[in-house]
């Protein structure tokens, strides 16, 4: 069954918050569904289906239809990490296309930050005068204990940063890729994020400040990196028939595609991320090319996160990543292909570590037209939008939007 | 050189031979007799048929580097990576006792195994 116009989204609403000191997590998913809401002109009665993943408390879907009092009849908490809303993005379309549903709301929403001040606080005091020096916790979840996977990993210190790091460094030996051009993502990012007033790094950096940046783990420097952020972001899909009714620019679904990547039992190959499998399948669903997307939001976790989704998705040959980012590739209005153009997490949020929400939110102000008039694409027609949930070295799952406004 | 502490692997029942082999000095990997093809993380379960035919063998310890990164500073600093077996799969481990400057992909390296915390040995690899 194509998913190609099976919905709209038809509402869409990021949370301005970076830190929410004061607001609780499903405060945060309630806030950001109210706003997707009013954007889409809809009430919550409208909602027959709700989609989230594993940032909500709780039983999830059960714990937030009950803060917010839906009466549901088609919940999916498929968890994949940060790329899970683009996936709940297919999974909506779909349950809409099979009559499971008509308007599902979807939500993501957290508060790392906050989490990570209240924790060094509480350990500070803990400590009292003259206790221990305080260490950050390096994560706020325990792993698994039933993941056997981390079992042969966890004695050797995995950590987000050089799960990415190391796949930088094989894309640098077997393609020449350089620091240098890696940096050039962020510039770009900073680029856009100096027009949104939300953005948590809203400064223009350049080549030389990315590559003098702290190391953080070699060769990713800290500009490299994403910011942590609190707060999240929430979207609305509908049946074609109610997203007519609505004041709103129509947003088609055209086409999706999702995948994992994992070991594979020993036969690691760095050298692609699961885009490259998520992604064929979207534009083929979608019937169009790379060559005619107009704006991609491509996960930006870290700067070698976008390099490996734009080989993937076929916009430049493997390999090719680094020449096709550098000189201002991906900035808008100069580069061949505008991205992130509110500045993504390398500069304005990461909301719950996890990036997937506001990578279709940008899409969808682009296609609207709403985008911060220094970075709207002109007459923006087709959008992507792409995530990779997970780590990228060791096993995440990609997911792949294509958006088309009517 | 790195003075990082090395968390206690957890240790499951389908692993447990594997930890044991450790403290002797032995990697094990897990060979599949119905498909023939060795995997890791050591399962019951063959990955690559779903054979439950599965049986521990030793391997030489040598290999060569995939790809690699070293992250923190000074003594905190430590070495994750990827290192190719001569059998031909594929584990994440540490590179250990040499400089981080003087690792490189592609570099040969041989397994070392080091104390963790109150637990099993764990498999590193160094220069050879």
């Amino acid at each position: 069954m194509s998913l190609n116009g099976a919905a709209y989204i038809v509402g869409a609403y990021e949370h301005p918050t970076r830190k929410a000191d004061a607001l609780s997590v499903l405060r945060l998913h309630a806030d950001v569904a109210k706003g997707a809401l009013a954007d889409a002109g809809l009430t919550k009665d409208h909602i027959d289906g709700y989609f989230c993943a594993g940032d909500a408390p709780g039983l999830g879907t059960t714990t937030v239809a009950e803060y917010l009092g839906l009466k549901l009849r088609h919940v999916d908490s498929t968890e994949c990490g940060g790329s899970a809303p683009i996936l709940h993005v297919a999974h909506a379309a779909a349950a809409i296309a099979a009559g499971r549903c008509n308007v599902a709301l979807i939500t993501l929403a957290g508060r790392p930050r906050a989490a990570m001040a209240e924790a060094l606080a509480k350990a500070a005091a803990d400590a009292g005068a003259g206790g221990k020096p305080v260490k950050a916790p390096l994560a706020l979840r325990p792993p698994d204990p039933d993941a056997a996977e981390l079992t042969f990993e966890l004695p050797y210190g995995p950590a987000t940063q050089n799960l990415y790091a190391i796949v930088a460094r094989r894309h640098m030996h077997e393609f020449g890729t350089t620091s240098e051009q890696l940096a050039w993502i962020k510039v770009a990012a900073s680029h856009h994020a100096q027009h949104n007033p939300h953005a948590m790094l809203r400064d223009v950096v350049t080549v030389a400040d990315v590559m003098n940046s702290p190391l953080v783990s070699d060769p990713l420097h800290r500009l490299d990196c994403c910011v942590m952020s609190d707060g999240g972001g929430a979207l609305i899909v509908a049946r074609p028939e109610i997203a007519r009714q609505l004041k709103r620019p129509l947003v088609k679904v055209r086409g999706t595609g999702e995948a994992p990547k994992h070991a594979m039992g020993g036969r690691i190959d760095l050298s692609f991320s699961a885009a490259a499998w998520s992604g064929p399948r979207a534009f083929a669903e979608a019937g169009v090319a790379p060559a005619d997307i107009q704006y991609a939001s491509l996960y930006d976790s870290f700067t070698i996160t976008v390099l490996m989704q734009l080989e993937d998705l076929g916009f430049c040959k493997k390999g090719e990543g680094g020449r096709f980012v550098a000189d201002g590739g991906l900035i808008s209005g100069v580069g061949r292909l505008p991205f992130n153009t509110d500045g993504g997490g390398l500069c304005s949020n990461h909301p719950a570590n996890r990036g997937g929400v506001t990578k279709v939110i940008e899409a969808v102000r682009q296609l609207r037209g709403e985008a911060h008039p220094a970075v709207q694409v002109r007459d923006c027609r087709l959008a992507l939008a792409s995530g990779i949930g997970g780590a990228l070295a060791s096993r995440h799952t990609a997911g792949t939007l294509i958006l088309e406004r009517l | 050189m790195s003075d990082r502490k090395i968390p206690a692997p957890r240790v499951l029942s389908e692993s447990l031979a594997y930890w044991q082999a450790a403290d002797e000095g032995r990697l094990l990997l897990k060979k599949c007799r119905a498909c023939g093809e060795l995997h890791h993380y050591p399962r019951d379960i063959c990955p690559h048929c779903l054979s439950d035919d599965t049986v521990w063998v030793d391997a030489a310890g040598t290999g060569s580097v995939y790809s690699f990164s070293t992250m923190g500073q000074g003594e905190a600093a430590y070495t994750l990576a990827f290192v190719t077996l001569d059998e031909g799969v594929t584990l994440m481990t540490n590179l250990v006792d040499a400089e981080a400057h003087a690792f490189a992909i592609g570099q040969r390296v041989t397994v070392v195994f080091k104390p963790s915390e109150g637990g099993h040995a764990v498999a590193m690899f160094t220069p050879l």
